[in-house]
């Protein structure tokens, strides 16, 4: 089971905005899909899928906003 | 990090916004360090992430009549305008040669824009958590970026003929009610875009101690090859990125 977290983006950048989910929960993913779209000012942020799996929780729903840190979604290995 | 100039001219938004795309494949395989696309684009109105419709003042149809297109993209901000009295460039850099910091990047491009007004003797300013640059309380440029495991894509416009505000009124920049302004209006002369463009591209090297690699192809269809001749420009010290930059990422970091 691996914990996909929001990566710091920088400095000062404390949380980000949920723009877009690429799948969703039951999905099978590749290791580097990419996963899910942030928005923070006038930029949008990637982040890739970290290893290949089944997404068995997604921790937030498009328009919230994460804290650097926290567990966005949980994706079971395999 | 070393970038190659690709100068498109006046192009149509939407084959530049592919051609972003292949240069982006290019540099994510590693084919291509950096690349910096220059350009001027028949009249488009663009859509970010963040953009509602609302802010697109007029109907599709009249739009359409007044042959200016719409296209929404993954950029993020709201709504803009460019037309050939822009210049519009975009960076395709590999953050993992520089700092993987988004805020940073967007301030270094505010910093390009406000390097070139300095030339002329321009004032340019940031606002806090306005990103763009101004020139008193009237906007010059425009910035708007999407992140690609760490590879940037879309950019800046910078308004240059006096000519092209008056489209602006069509929409509600970036959702806000602004007024925009160009370096012909500021300082009343006429400015051939061409000329800007060696400037601009030295102020990207400069911001970035980045070296600039040439090869330049007009045309996206030849899709240039990343051999060519590298000038020997050497990066300046005192640039936002200077003593951080790496000439090669970490393996790791290339996602």
């Amino acid at each position: 089971m691996t914990k996909v977290v929001l990566p710091e983006l920088g400095e000062g950048i404390e949380k980000a905005t949920v723009s877009y989910w690429y799948f969703k929960t039951g999905d099978r993913v590749k290791e580097k899909d990419d996963l899910v779209e942030f928005t923070t000012d006038k930029a949008t942020f990637n982040l890739p899928s970290p290893c290949a799996g089944i997404i068995s929780e997604l921790m937030f729903q498009e328009g919230d906003t994460v804290n650097v840190g926290e567990i966005l979604a949980v994706i079971e290995e395999g | 990090m070393r970038f190659e100039v690709f100068d498109l001219g006046l192009t149509d938004f939407r084959k530049t916004w592919e051609f972003q795309k292949d240069i982006f494949a290019r540099v994510k395989k590693g084919l291509l360090e950096s690349g910096l696309i220059i350009c001027q684009h028949y009249p488009v109105i663009t859509l970010g992430r963040s953009a509602d419709r609302k802010n697109i003042l007029i109907g599709e149809q009249e739009l359409r009549q007044r042959g200016i297109s719409i296209c929404e993209v993954e950029r993020g901000g709201d709504v803009t305008y460019h037309d050939p009295a822009q210049l519009t460039l975009y960076p395709i850099f590999n953050l993992n040669y520089l700092k993987k910091d988004i805020h940073l990047f967007l301030r270094c491009l505010e910093e390009v824009v406000i390097g070139l007004l300095e030339d002329f003797g321009i004032e340019g300013k940031r606002y806090p958590g306005l990103t763009g640059v101004w020139v008193g309380k009237e906007k010059i440029a425009s910035i708007g970026i999407a992140i690609k495991s760490w590879i940037s894509f879309h950019g800046l416009s910078i308004n240059v003929k006096k000519d092209g505000l008056d489209n602006f009124c069509l929409i509600r920049p970036c959702g806000m009610d602004i007024k925009m302004t160009s370096l012909e209006t500021i300082i009343a002369k006429n400015i051939a875009i061409d000329v800007l463009k060696e400037t601009l591209i030295c102020k990207f090297r400069d911001v970035f101690s980045a070296e600039i690699f040439t090869g330049m192809s007009l045309d996206p269809s030849t899709r240039v090859s990343s051999d060519g001749d590298t000038l020997s420009f050497s990066a300046e010290s005192g640039s936002a990125y200077g003593g951080s930059g790496k000439d090669v990422p970490d393996k790791e970091e290339v996602g």
